[in-house]
């Protein structure tokens, strides 16, 4: 990647950022997961983020070189996705989240005849099982038991203020923010009230997450991340894996 | 049978069009709906299937090996609801 | 990956069948001696035998402990794996690694499931798991220190996995044998994408040729150790086999293996840490040195490098998902009209047995 990035290598390294970051959160699951059936389920949706992830990245370059060799600051992916996995409760809210923007997002790049229709046309389908499944499990965690409402109250509670980052103006990508958000907000608040939640009324942008994340300024778990993430593939400069 | 108050579901699977459901396993989930999504991440993500059922298995009545024989063996001696009874003389066709 | 048969090898069998047999003066015995004619006979034609038949409460509780310790492995040995995937040096590599330590998951699904057809929920099953009860295949209380270790995994103990588990598609017990043809399908990949990484390795830099040996060196005695004891030191062995619930002996299988190895790790360009080894003519077999069964004794009794730290992991990651289970429980009870009405009845024989019964 050089300084010539065009509109659209931008696009697709804001996508493909999103994509993989959120991929390798999810398959820190692997192993851990509340039931094996959901060990399961979380890395199907890893793998199929980590698909994506792979096909924008080698829109811009050598997708290999973008995950390992950025620093933090070249980043473009949201700070909503790259926030720690917390309890089964906080990554099921920042898949409720992202996967309800990602599902708008590619419905409308799919209907479009902008170079991410392709991608899109199969992305969407993928992820409208994300949302699916977040959805179903938003259900079962607010209205399920006292604790388990609680639980998932706090983490829709807390990612909130990562949300408002995803309807930012990307460059390259040509698509209705407002009536994404609009739809976004409807989409959430219905499967939050359904699910006996309240629908956070916090900020959902500030001075560091209003497009920050795109702008390259990320959390500081992130740092974390990517240091496990880079550190093998940077102690063998050049070898071939 | 259950797993934390997660009962087991029996999963059928139909690998194409045009073929019937054919039992692929078994898997816990609260209910029908997970228990659909459940089958569908379980056994199906190589491509297996177009369609899922998911039966409680709990709801399955099974023929007791107990009587495999008043239920199964009456069936063996009518052979003459095979083909193959039959002779017909040779050069016929279409029979 | 799983190495089902050689843990059961060492465990012992509870219930005596010779010693039901004893009773035959009595009426029920009778009875049961005509069930065991039935069940012998089947076993003998090669039949397979369904989760209602008659069958041997031995029969019955050596499948169970071998199902649930299968199941256990898989896992258990999730962890040693996913210990690497968020260091995989490359994206493909990483969708790799991802895809097959889900695999391992869905296949302890089916084992479970295996073992469910059984009368024994998963519940009861990961409570031994838990509660150190069962065991796993020890092979899993060894770490991965490096990415190398991912592929010699692979390689090699899915490898020796896969010769242990061949046999066991044509298992007598039904679901047992159909879980495992389905494993075996999956499982295809697991050994390719280990030896297709070692060779990257191999054939890489210096320090990634140094990181493969390095593995190979570490994973080989443990993975030859996976079939179990010697043939005249397991106990059990005999009579898992005249069930057919085990069809090759230990030394045999570990013959079958080495005998396999030995030239992918030349065509790997990699040497096997074992200067005995060498092929003999006579026997048409490669000859291996001894295998040092006090290690093996050692890390099954729990002193191995991992054995805590599998299983802390293991009960914590049980423990924090409770209260999700619960949950989904919970809102299952308030909402479903499907939910079936098993749920809070009382358990009976019928219900028991999971896999359509017939």
């Amino acid at each position: 990647m050089t300084a010539q990035t065009t509109a659209i290598e931008a696009a697709a390294l804001a996508l493909g950022d999103d994509a993989l970051v959120l991929s390798h959160r999810l398959g820190e699951w692997a192993g851990n997961a509340p039931v094996l059936e959901e060990d399961v389920a979380l890395a199907n949706i890893a793998l199929d983020l980590l698909g994506q992830a792979r096909v924008l990245l080698s829109l811009v370059g050598d997708e290999d070189e973008l995950a390992y060799l950025r620093e933090e600051r070249a980043f473009r992916n949201t700070q909503l996705v790259e926030q720690p996995n917390g309890d089964f409760a906080h990554t099921i809210a920042r898949q409720l989240y992202f996967s309800t923007y990602q599902k708008l997002l590619y419905g409308q790049l799919a209907s479009g005849e902008g170079p991410f229709s392709g991608l899109a046309a199969k992305a969407v389908k993928e992820v409208a099982y994300h949302q699916d499944h977040a959805e179903h499990w938003t259900l079962r965690l607010g209205d399920g038991t006292p604790e388990s409402h609680t639980r998932m109250q706090r983490a829709c509670d807390a990612l909130w203020r990562y949300t408002g980052e995803m309807f930012q103006p990307v460059d390259g990508l040509d698509v209705d923010l407002t009536a994404m958000e609009n739809s976004w907000l409807a989409s959430v608040t219905a499967v939050l009230e359904q699910a006996t939640l309240t629908v956070p009324d916090g900020p959902r942008t500030g001075a560091w997450t209003a497009g920050a994340g795109r702008q390259g300024l990320h959390t500081e778990p992130f740092g974390r991340m990517l240091a496990e993430m880079q550190h093998l593939h940077r102690s063998h400069p050049g070898a071939t894996w | 049978m259950t797993t934390d108050g997660w009962p087991l579901w029996e999963v059928f699977v139909r690998s194409r069009r045009g073929l019937s459901h054919t039992h692929a396993g078994s898997l816990h989930a609260p209910d029908a709906e997970m228990a659909l999504r459940n089958a569908r991440d379980l056994y199906t993500r190589r491509g297996e299937g177009v369609s899922l059922w998911v039966v409680p298995s709990a709801a399955i009545t099974a023929s007791s090996p107990d009587e495999k024989d008043p239920f199964f063996d009456p069936s063996a001696d009518k052979p003459y609801r095979h083909p193959t009874f039959y002779e017909i003389p040779e050069g016929v066709k279409h029979l | 990956m799983t190495a089902g048969t050689a843990a059961t090898a060492v465990t012992a069998v509870t219930a005596d069948a010779q010693g039901v047999r004893a009773e035959q003066d009595t009426a029920a015995a009778a009875g049961q001696a005509a069930h065991e004619a039935v069940f012998d006979a089947a076993v003998a034609a090669d039949e397979r035998i369904e989760p209602r038949d008659w069958m041997p409460d031995a029969y019955r509780a050596s499948l169970v402990r071998q199902i649930a310790q299968h199941a256990h492995s898989e896992i258990i040995g999730m962890q040693p794996e996913a210990n690497w995937i968020t260091r995989a040096p490359t994206l493909r590599r990483k969708a790799i690694l991802m895809a097959k330590v889900q695999d391992e998951a869905g296949h302890g699904l089916y084992l479970y499931s295996a073992a469910e057809t059984l009368g024994t929920s998963r519940d009861e099953l990961l409570d031994k798991l838990h509660s150190g009860r069962q065991k796993y295949s020890s092979i899993f209380n060894y770490p991965t220190l490096t990415w190398a270790d991912v592929g010699a995994i692979g390689w090699l103990v899915d490898g020796a996995a896969i010769t242990n588990q061949v046999p066991l598609c044509r298992c007598s017990y039904g679901p047992y044998a159909r879980a495992m043809i389905r494993v075996c399908k999956e499982e295809s990949f697991h050994q390719r994408q280990g030896y297709e990484a070692l060779l990257a390795l191999s054939k890489g830099t210096e320090a990634q040729h140094a990181m493969a040996q390095d593995a190979v060196n570490r994973w080989w005695w443990p993975s030859l150790m996976m079939f179990g004891p010697p043939d005249d030191e397991s106990a059990h062995s005999a009579q898992s086999m005249a069930w057919k619930i085990k069809r090759h002996s230990n030394d045999e299988l570990r013959q079958r293996f080495v005998d396999i190895a030995v030239p992918q790790a030349e065509a790997l360009g990699l040497t096997l840490p074992d200067p005995d080894l060498r092929w003999n003519e006579e026997r048409g077999h490669y000859d291996f040195g001894p295998i040092d069964w006090t290690e093996f004794w050692d890390v099954l009794k729990g002193n191995g490098p991992c054995n805590e730290q599998r299983l802390s992991k293991r009960r914590q990651a049980h423990e924090d998902g409770a209260w999700v289970r619960e949950a989904a429980a919970a809102y299952a009870d308030k909402h479903s009209t499907n939910h079936p009405e098993q749920h809070t009845q009382q358990r009976t024989e019928q219900q028991e047995n999971g896999e359509a019964r017939a």
